[in-house]
């Protein structure tokens, strides 16, 4: 092949689009590396968990809660399913599970500050305080109008994931409940 | 005016405002109808039929009379409450329902013809000429009978919407729901405490009275200074609980922006949903006027709102007051008056038995039954056994007895209890699930009681949630019982109102019954007593007692009207907040959406996507020369169209082509690894519900694509039907979409433009049509599909995301030099109108797969979701209305979607319709307008001359029906 062309070079979801800072809160884009869905088949999913611990040793993680490792980290995703974040798969898991490679597929981002508890308030219907949604636990809910997955990673930071095309969108709501809760003053 | 020494406003700090255009000043802490009124500003507002002046009737959210305007253009807010706007630098006010100003009122005119515009009175007259109601009387009587107006721009203020949860929602803050608050909060419990005024303390703060020998505002400041300190406590000001829902749901709307000089980006409101284990309704009760003539007069107020103003913001409404009551309350407030130095010309009590004061006055077993002074009062008329006297005043405080505010207990459908001893509905136990009543709003009306009943009310509250209930001491506080009198309204002629707010007498209600509005609800509407914006807070009980007497029945019998949501006025702009501009919905952007914009190319929106229309260039005027450009390109060389937004979903496991089998109409579970086949999927009704590729990866491991539209569509169609139908299977599912960049490639040229940016070349034989697999560009891993939507040689080429901005300006780049480059949304339909592909304008919900040609899809060999449904007598009718392609060939060479066909020499009429068109384009290829439609028996109609008629747009055009495959119909050009 000739090399007419100049090489491809990769752009992040949030490019362009962040850092935002309101008052003491900011919005930063998160680095998630690999992330792959991890999907359980009925009836084996005993088979499922092994390989997970072999793999990464990862406890597939229970509903609403996520799990940390060896650089790696698993969220709970949706029914029967988990999004492992930081490592390549471990290929012993492909024959016991769907996996598919979603590193392209999500913009993810922090949301910090003292205050973070009360952007979301604005943005997601479920309860987050954090006596009921401590340090680790993740849901997958709505944020505005999005579908989106949204995890508590400290008392005053958020993990917040929407579908990589809704960036700008996701940007734009924090932004704009940031905004209003500092005009409060 | 003020008076000197009484009352909790910051004396200190002085606020200006203007009304009506002229500047008055108040203080910190005022209202604006005590600022008003403190400024001797008697009448505020015309009432809403006859236009008769009226002054502030309360000092709380039942306010009936005292609407008016805040604010100018966009952020222009009618029908605000003055007694709830809260006073600050800046405010702008002005009164409403007045022409030319609120002193001159023409419209008042209305006034004199009242015996003519009684209840009913529209209904009656204006019937016919039947056009005459649309056309002239609704707009006149609009413009007559009104509150204040929007200003019709958009509004530019900020709202937001917002969650809360928590264990106890606590609702007002009088004696009760302090009390109520304390106890939960001492238990730890997570509370919230929502108060609809500026300030904490309910009645506490408007009365005289002590707790625990310290005034009752001390007493609640102390108790909110330690709610304020514990963690688990919120404390939520300004705030209305407004609606309770399902599940431990209430709405609840907080001011934040209206008590303040306007600032960007502060938000005028938010709408609260919050969600509680358990609730105590601490709302407090609201007092009843008693109707009599001319009772609407300004300067006639309520009593306990008299007190507030004069406890509370210092303010006398009046120099010689009198009271009228039927219950001790009305010696409250003359003695307060009197006590504070306000001249009390008389207590006018319907009881005999009332007691005696040394202060002021007393007339027992009297009533006021007229009221003179038509601006504001001059004069009250006073009727004993022994006659009628006159008594000069100008403030008249009434006292009609306490409706407990049931309004939320009634919200999930239970009505009310009628108390005969109180003479007042009392909210149904367990009325809504978790909610306890307590305090006024339960019917107990002294301080003592309101104490105990929060106490004992957050002690229920508590032992549901299963925490212990820590004591609280009771503090000291009076226990006075209460008796009120029976007296609704007061007999005699003239006019008695009922219902401020719309202008309701006793007489309308006692037309209502006459004329056989007998129920309560028929009464309502009829006379439309408790239908204005105060939804007759202060006009309901007292309305059906009236009706009650009327007809003959007890109060209990009568019944109330229906409670519902909201419980004071919510904005629309609070509930849909965030919904504006580019809040309305997310916007998807493809990976090329920056260099697509760069290129100039305007946006079209497909589903939340935004794909780019046509890329123009240089000397190009129209969209369709872009357009025209594109196609040939795409025909002769060589194109590159973004198509990531097609939904794109991953499918795994043993079972996955069995799966596909099940949800497809075709057969998948043969398909090779390394080859791709076109499918169509039924909804369960049999109808085709989206088509698209599904290509086999691995052996368990397929990828299917779905049309942008209908991308969420399928996934939860396939979620249905694994969870419901299939649970057995061993196969998942996952969208994709967002990971891969895809990109059409196609023209004649496909291949070796292709072959330039491959890092391994591609050949016809290793890459027949339909073959898919893994390859690599420019160095980046990539899928390669050989799949057409345009009848050209296609290719579709996928790389993760990252990687699409910089592949799409490499391939534009690379397709430019070669004679080719993007093509857009435009040009695409017309490639796929010339070869008859299906979108959702021909798939659009009601076509069954033989409807559209595809019948011989539906696999005899196996069973599919919607195959049985689809066989279902008349969906397969030969004469049903069936894909056909349409070309102009009569004079007007236009063909236009949504038009219907018709015979030839049919009349174009409903009868005679026999088919639609669904798609249309200028085909640059064929050099005609074409159209895809549906007409009756039509493949059997190839060659027939039909007539389409357009009857929005005015075009009529007759037209052959041909085949729907306009373009290479035996598909060579796909296959080179």
């Amino acid at each position: 092949m000739a090399d007419p062309i100049a090489d491809l070079y990769a752009k992040t979801p949030c490019a362009g689009l962040l850092p935002v800072r309101v008052a003491n809160l900011t919005v930063t884009e998160v680095e998630m590396g690999v992330m792959t869905t991890l999907s359980l088949f009925h009836g084996t999913e005993a088979t499922a968990y092994k390989a997970l611990e072999d793999g990464h040793g990862l406890r597939w993680p229970a509903p609403l809660t996520t799990g940390q490792g060896d650089g790696a980290r698993i969220l709970w995703f949706g029914r029967g399913q988990a999004l492992l974040a930081g490592v390549t798969p471990d290929e012993c898991l492909a024959a016991h599970m769907a996996v598919a490679d979603q590193s392209d597929a999500w913009a993810a981002v922090h949301l910090t500050g003292d205050q973070a508890d009360d952007i979301l308030a604005r943005l997601v219907p479920i309860d987050l305080r954090e006596t009921v949604f401590p340090v680790g636990s993740t849901a997958r809910t709505q944020l505005m109008h999005m579908q989106a997955s949204i995890t508590r990673e400290a008392s005053d930071r958020f993990l917040i994931l929407v579908f990589r095309s809704m960036a700008a969108t996701l940007v734009h709501d924090l932004k704009s409940a940031m905004e209003a809760v500092a005009a409060r003053g | 005016m003020r008076v000197p020494g009484k009352g909790l406003v910051e004396r200190s700090r002085v606020v200006p405002f203007r009304f009506d255009g002229v500047q008055y000043t108040g203080y910190e802490g005022d209202t604006l109808s005590s600022a008003l009124l403190a400024n001797d500003v008697r009448m505020v507002g015309r009432s809403f039929k006859y236009h008769r002046p009226r002054g502030i009737f309360t000092a709380g959210n039942e306010e009936p009379n005292a609407l008016v305007t805040v604010g100018v253009g966009g952020r222009q807010e009618p029908n605000v409450r003055a007694t709830m706007q809260e006073l600050h630098e800046g405010l702008e006010v002005r009164s409403q329902n007045r022409w030319p100003s609120l002193g001159l009122d023409l419209l008042s005119v209305n006034d004199l013809a009242a015996p003519f515009l009684g209840a009913g009175f529209y209904y009656k007259t204006f019937m016919w000429p039947r056009a005459f109601w649309e056309k002239l009387y609704e707009p006149a009587i609009r413009r007559a009978a009104g509150l204040g107006a929007l200003s019709g721009a958009s509004n530019t203020d900020v709202y937001e919407k917002a969650h809360a949860f928590c264990d106890v929602l606590v609702i007002g803050s009088g004696p009760a729901g302090l009390m109520a608050a304390l106890r939960a909060g001492r238990a730890g419990a997570d509370v919230i405490l929502a108060e609809e005024d500026s300030r904490f303390g309910g009645r506490l703060l408007a009365e005289e009275e002590a707790i625990d020998g310290q005034p009752g505002h001390q007493w609640a400041d102390d108790v909110v200074a330690e709610l304020r300190s514990m963690p688990n406590v919120r404390l939520m000001s300004r705030t209305s609980v407004t609606g309770a829902y399902d599940q431990g749901t209430y709405g609840a709307l907080e001011r934040v922006g209206h008590h303040r000089r306007r600032r960007p980006g502060l938000p005028l409101e938010c709408f609260w949903r919050i969600v509680t284990k358990q609730t105590v309704l601490a709302a407090g009760a609201l007092e009843r006027p008693v109707a009599f003539r001319n009772n609407d007069r300004p300067g006639i107020m309520m009593a306990g709102a008299m007190r507030a103003y004069l406890n509370r913001w210092g303010v006398s409404p009046g120099k010689a007051v009198t009271v009228f009551g039927t219950n001790d309350n009305a010696y409250r407030t003359a003695r307060d008056m009197a006590q504070a130095g306000i001249h009390v010309a008389a207590l006018i009590d319907s009881r005999h038995d009332g007691p005696s004061s040394d202060l002021f006055p007393v007339i027992r077993g009297a009533q006021v039954c007229d009221a003179q002074g038509r601006r504001g009062l001059e004069s009250i008329t006073v009727r004993r056994a022994s006659g009628e006297e006159r008594i000069q005043t100008d403030c008249l405080a009434v006292a009609g007895g306490w409706n407990p505010t049931v309004h939320l207990t009634c919200h999930m459908g239970a009505r009310p209890v009628w108390n005969d001893e109180l003479l007042a509905f009392v909210p149904k136990d367990d009325a809504v699930p978790g909610l306890i009543a307590a305090g006024a709003c339960n019917g107990v009306f002294s301080t003592d009681g309101c104490l105990r009943d929060g106490l004992a009310a957050a002690g229920r509250a508590l032992q549901a949630l299963e925490r212990s209930a820590p004591e609280v001491d009771l503090p000291e506080a009076e226990d006075a019982p209460y008796q009120p009198d029976r007296l609704w309204a007061v007999s005699g002629k003239g006019r008695a109102w009922l219902d401020f707010q719309n202008d309701v007498t006793v007489k309308d209600v006692a037309q209502a019954a006459r004329e056989n509005f007998r129920s309560v609800e028929h009464m309502k509407r009829y006379t439309t007593q408790g239908m204005a914006t105060d939804q007759g807070k202060n006009s309901n009980v007292a309305a059906l007692a009236v009706l009650a007497d009327a007809t003959g029945r007890d109060v209990a019998e009568t019944g109330t009207t229906t409670f519902r949501p909201p419980f004071t006025p919510v904005s629309i702009a609070a509930m849909g907040a965030g919904g504006q501009g580019d809040g309305f919905a997310p916007e998807r952007f493809t990976t090329s959406h920056a260099a697509s914009k760069e290129m100039g190319a305007p946006m079209i929106e497909a589903g939340l996507w935004y794909r780019p229309s046509y890329f123009p260039r240089n000397g190009e005027r129209t969209w369709r020369q872009s357009c025209d450009r594109e196609v040939n390109m795409v025909r002769q060389s060589v194109g590159v169209c973004d198509v990531s937004t097609l939904g794109k979903i991953d499918l795994q496991g043993p079972d996955a082509g069995a799966f596909l089998d099940l949800v497809y109409t075709g057969m998948f579970s043969t398909l090779k690894v390394g080859r791709t086949r076109y499918g169509l999927m039924l909804r369960e009704d049999g109808h085709v519900m989206d088509d698209g590729t599904t290509a086999r990866l691995g052996e368990n491991h397929f990828l299917m694509t779905t049309t942008t539209a209908a991308a969420g569509e399928v996934m939860r169609h396939l979620d249905f039907v694994h969870q419901c139908h299939a649970p057995q299977m061993k196969v998942r599912f996952a969208s994709v979409t967002e990971q891969w960049a895809q990109f059409a490639v196609a023209g004649p040229k496909a291949r070796d433009f292709l072959n330039l940016v491959l890092d391994e070349l591609v050949s016809n034989v290793d890459w027949p049509f339909m073959a898919c697999g893994p390859v690599s560009v420019l160095g980046v891993k990539a899928r390669l599909f050989r799949i057409s939507f345009s009848g050209e040689m296609g290719y579709e080429l996928a790389v993760p995301s990252r990687w699409g901005d910089s592949l799409f300006r490499a391939l534009v780049k690379e397709a430019e030099k070669m004679g080719g480059g993007a093509y857009g949304m435009e040009a695409l339909n017309v490639m796929r109108i010339e070869k008859g592909f299906i979108t959702h304008a021909e798939i659009h919900g009601r076509v069954t797969a033989f409807d559209i040609g595809m019948q011989r899809m539906v696999s005899q060999k196996k069973d599919c979701i919607g195959k049985r449904m689809s066989e279902r007598p008349g969906l397969m009718d030969q004469g049903r209305a069936r894909l056909v392609g349409l070309k102009p060939v009569g004079a007007v060479k236009m063909l236009t979607a949504g038009a219907h066909l018709y015979a030839r020499d049919a009349d174009p009429v409903r009868v005679n319709h026999q088919g639609y068109v669904t798609s249309n384009c200028y085909s640059p290829t064929l050099e005609s307008v074409i159209a895809l439609g549906f007409l009756h028996y039509g493949p059997e109609r190839i060659g027939e001359t039909v007539k389409m008629v357009d009857h929005v747009r005015g075009i009529e055009a007759l037209c052959e029906v041909v085949n729907p495959v306009f373009l290479d119909p035996e598909g060579g050009r796909v296959r080179g």
